[in-house]
């Protein structure tokens, strides 16, 4: 019998998170430095200030080297669904398929119509046509976010669907429920925020380079002006919509929570961990080795963030595999948790009801595909359980999830820090004189550009194996293909966007050496 | 898309048409201008086939996947080349961003070979069965080691890339008589559209005559079995008088375009007409392959995995949302026609290339 090559699997998903890794570090930018640039055109539109026409003109100018290496890497991204997740592309595609074609339609016509405006326009359109076309640029490449994030949502957390054993492929029943799902709202919002973080630290910190040049003063003194606010104001709004989106985590996808803190046996009033190292000895869930080497906690704060309440109980890695501990259903029903072997006893369950029924139904046995439906749509949110061979695969990288997850939050505090410091030292002109608060700022960018992937880490291999929560782990969405023709691939996308990326940022550091006065260099 | 593919077609003519530094430069400006559009309406077919046959999506995308792969490389090139070419630090080179550019132009041949396959079949074999089988769960498999590449063995699918890629580079030339200013640039875009129409001429109806006497893929509508059905494109074409006078009109827009072009030295809206043409021309190919009960999707490797509309679509639930999502058009097309003539109004001569204005 033939089965699937597991290196397939593994090469399939480092190939799309190359992908994803090298989209992100572009797409963030473009959020944040085009509302900036949109902001500074609008300054220039209602004061008529040359100075800020060339100071978005400048910022523009780097917002489009950046631009296209994001189109470019997003491309692959869309397709690699259908060429690496063959088997996701029709389990799904239903539901999947629609956010996908809708940004389309509504959102990348708007930004490439627009944005040809903005860079070629100056000289054809009026002002106020072309601040529009600046605005609707950024506002289309926002509402694209918002498509591909509702996507991604229902991924972890999948809603206003049923599936149809005819066709074997779960199917959409409910687009609101889709668009307006909690995870999609606070995943959209904090991702567009932490978006802003990016743009403005962006500025900053190029700005901070001009100063310390003594260089571009004016340029660089309004631009952090309008940087160090719009930091701020994504530093807060992105805290606050985390905090919302990691109680979405715990409500919908508590393994990883656990992960997100290394948090093997749950605890009532359990802490937040503060700052930790985990115990490099440690292999597996049950191997009784100590989760950490170190700790600080800040007492009941986790509960409070995943259950709204102190007093509460948060499940550890073990609970979630050994089931048994107490939980309250969203109508308040009081049960107790499935242990992983149970959920993989129903997902069998269902599989095999499914292919019962479809036998079944060839056979034109009715009475009994009636009742093969029925078993199936019992256990069916537990139907990815059933491909799962050994519960151990149900723990992600916990390493990987507590270390990342718990540098984007030290970074995020920083930032919040950070700009507070920048706005007021702009504001009392002090920045230029103030070297090492020029240094900072330069090394915050790599910050925020980390701690902008690391959100993206925690949330992508925080909720493994499943491609779909508890309905498809990974192995069973990929591609009947060889896993040498995705390694073969995965070097070459790697080559290619390592060669791309190293051209754009010698291409953007020429471009700022020159400055504004460059601009058609 | 189809009306769009004059940038890929100019793509391919940069080194041909563009003899100096400023020719190439006003070239790769006036296409560089849309490519961002090609990309979109790429996206938008890729996320359109998602979610109204994912099936084909699944089957496709994961089956011929160096085929995609292909097209995925040449389009990533594009994507960056524009923005980087003239720019200093920009490592490889403007020649080098150029000649992707080219080899991008070039890609749009297997877009045409794909297309041909909707006609003469891929190796695939489907069945949805196997979800239920926990150790190889994969519903599409290919059945050629070469997944996809083996497409461009075949004669009758060559034939079409061919031709899309003449058509492409027709429509670019055309393009390229109504937005640029220059002596050299319209005398040479002249000469190659006469050439480039000859080639179209006799690949396009090579493919064409050969299409719709061969054996197509019909499907019984009540019992969904396929089967092969001689000059099946044929009856297609005569069965739907409606769809065979979109072809002609199809047809004869684009050839109007070009001639009235060739013959007429002052006129310079050939694109429209060509452009239209196309497109009619293309939609009427597609519900030859796809309509009145025909597999659009053909396998031949097992004949009764072919894909047709009603086996390989999505719900009528996600179908009906998108219908609605889809009346936004009009007003997406009403933004593009206004922001193309703000930006498109004044042809591209040299005085701009050498001026303060940003450009590719």
């Amino acid at each position: 019998m033939e089965t699937l090559d597991l290196s397939l699997v593994d090469w399939s998903r480092a190939q799309f998170a190359l992908t994803a890794i090298y989209h992100w570090l572009f797409v963030p930018l473009t959020l944040g430095l085009g509302v900036i640039v949109s902001v500074m055109e609008t300054y220039y539109y209602k004061t008529g200030d040359e100075e800020w026409k060339r100071i978005a003109k400048f910022w523009m100018k780097l917002f489009g080297i950046n631009f296209a290496v994001g189109v470019a890497t997003g491309i692959i991204l869309e397709f690699e669904f259908g060429t690496n997740w063959s088997n996701y592309s029709w389990f799904v595609g239903d539901i999947f398929g629609a956010p996908l074609a809708i940004e389309g339609i509504m959102a990348f016509f708007m930004e490439s119509t627009f944005i040809a405006v903005m860079f070629f326009g100056w000289n054809k359109v009026g002002k106020g046509f072309h601040l529009a076309s600046t605005w609707l640029t950024v506002i289309g490449a926002t509402i694209s976010a918002l498509w591909i994030l509702v996507a991604n949502a229902w991924m972890q957390f999948p809603d206003g669907m049923h599936f149809n054993p005819d066709t074997v492929r779960n199917e959409m029943a409910s687009f609101w429920a889709v668009l307006f799902s909690p995870v999609a709202m606070s995943k959209f919002t904090h991702t567009v925020t932490s978006s802003w973080i990016v743009g403005s630290a962006f500025v900053v910190a190029i700005s901070a380079w001009f100063l310390l040049k003594k260089r571009e003063q004016d340029l660089a003194k309004k631009s952090i002006k309008i940087a160090a606010v719009f930091g701020l104001l994504g530093t807060l709004l992105a805290a606050y919509t985390g905090d919302s989106s990691a109680y979405q985590v715990a409500q919908k996808q508590p393994m990883k929570l656990a992960a997100m803190e290394g948090l093997y046996k749950g605890e009532n009033k359990a802490g937040l961990i503060a700052v930790g190292i985990l115990n490099p000895s440690k292999e597996s869930y049950d191997d009784g080795v100590d989760a950490f080497v170190f700790n600080i906690k800040v007492p009941g704060m986790l509960s409070l963030m995943a259950n709204r309440d102190l007093n509460t109980f948060v499940p550890g890695v073990t609970d979630l595999i050994d089931g048994g501990y107490p939980t309250v259903s969203k109508t308040g029903v009081a049960g107790v948790a499935l242990s992983a072997d149970e959920k993989r006893a129903k997902g069998t369950l269902a599989v095999e009801a499914l292919r019962d029924y479809k036998l079944a139904k060839t056979a034109g046995n009715d009475s009994l595909a009636k009742v093969k439906q029925a078993q199936l749509e019992e256990n069916f949110p537990y139907f990815g359980y059933g491909y799962i061979k050994d519960k151990k695969e149900l723990v992600p990288n916990v390493p990987l999830t507590f270390y990342t997850f718990h540098l984007m939050v030290i970074i995020g505090m920083f930032l919040i820090l950070f700009f507070i410091v920048t706005w007021y030292m702009n504001k009392k002109d002090l920045m230029k004189s103030q070297k090492w608060m020029l240094w900072i700022s330069m090394l915050t960018l790599p910050l925020a550009y980390i701690c902008s992937e690391c959100g993206w880490i925690v949330a992508e291999v925080g909720r493994q194996p499943w491609v779909i929560q508890d309905i498809m782990p990974a192995s069973m969405a990929v591609s009947h293909i060889g896993a040498g023709a995705v390694e073969t691939t995965f070097i070459l996308f790697a080559v290619l966007f390592t060669v791309l990326l190293i051209s754009e940022m010698s291409i953007m550091i020429k471009q700022i050496k020159k400055g504004p006065e460059g601009l058609n260099q | 898309m189809v009306f769009l593919t004059f940038v890929q077609g100019g793509q391919s003519l940069i080194f041909q048409i563009g003899k100096t530094d400023l020719e190439k430069t006003m070239l790769v400006n006036t296409l560089g201008r849309k490519w961002e559009f090609t990309f979109t309406t790429l996206v938008t077919f890729g996320g359109a086939f998602f979610a109204s046959f994912p099936l084909f999506y699944s089957t496709s995308f994961g089956g011929a996947y160096w085929a995609w792969m292909a097209l995925l490389f040449c389009f990533i090139l594009q994507a960056v080349s524009y923005e980087f070419r003239s720019k200093k630090g920009n490592l490889l080179g403007t020649k080098t961003f150029d000649i992707f550019l080219v080899i991008n132009g070039f890609g749009i041949l297997l877009v045409g070979v794909v297309v041909a396959t909707f006609f003469t079949g891929s190796e695939f074999v489907v069945n949805k069965a196997n979800l239920t089988n926990t150790a190889m769960p994969v519903i599409s498999t290919w059945s050629n080691p070469l997944h996809g590449l083996e497409a461009l063995l075949c004669v009758r699918n060559l034939l079409l890339g061919l031709a899309v890629l003449f058509l492409a580079r027709i429509l670019a030339e055309l393009y390229f008589i109504q937005t640029i200013v220059d002596d050299n640039i319209q005398a040479r875009s002249r000469k190659f559209l006469l050439w480039d129409t000859a080639l179209f001429l006799v690949c396009f109806l090579t493919f064409l005559i050969w299409t719709l006497v061969a054996k197509g893929y019909a499907v019984d509508p009540d019992t969904q079995v396929v089967s092969l059905v001689g000059a099946k494109y044929l009856h297609n074409l005569i069965e739907m008088p409606i769809v065979a006078l979109v072809f002609v009109v199809g047809v004869v827009s684009v050839l109007t375009g070009i001639l009235w072009t060739l013959i007429k030295p002052t006129f310079i809206q050939g694109i429209w007409f060509a452009g239209i043409g196309s497109v009619l021309t293309v939609l009427a190919l597609l519900l030859l392959a796809g309509w009145n009960n025909t597999a659009y999707y053909p396998s031949t490797a097992d004949i009764q995995s072919s894909l047709t509309i009603s086996n390989s679509s999505s719900s009528f639930f996600t179908l009906k949302v998108m219908s609605i999502v889809s009346l936004l058009i009009p007003f997406v097309l009403w933004y593009i026609y206004k922001a193309w003539k703000a930006i498109n109004g004044k042809p591209i001569d040299a005085a701009e290339m050498n001026g303060n204005d940003m450009k590719y």
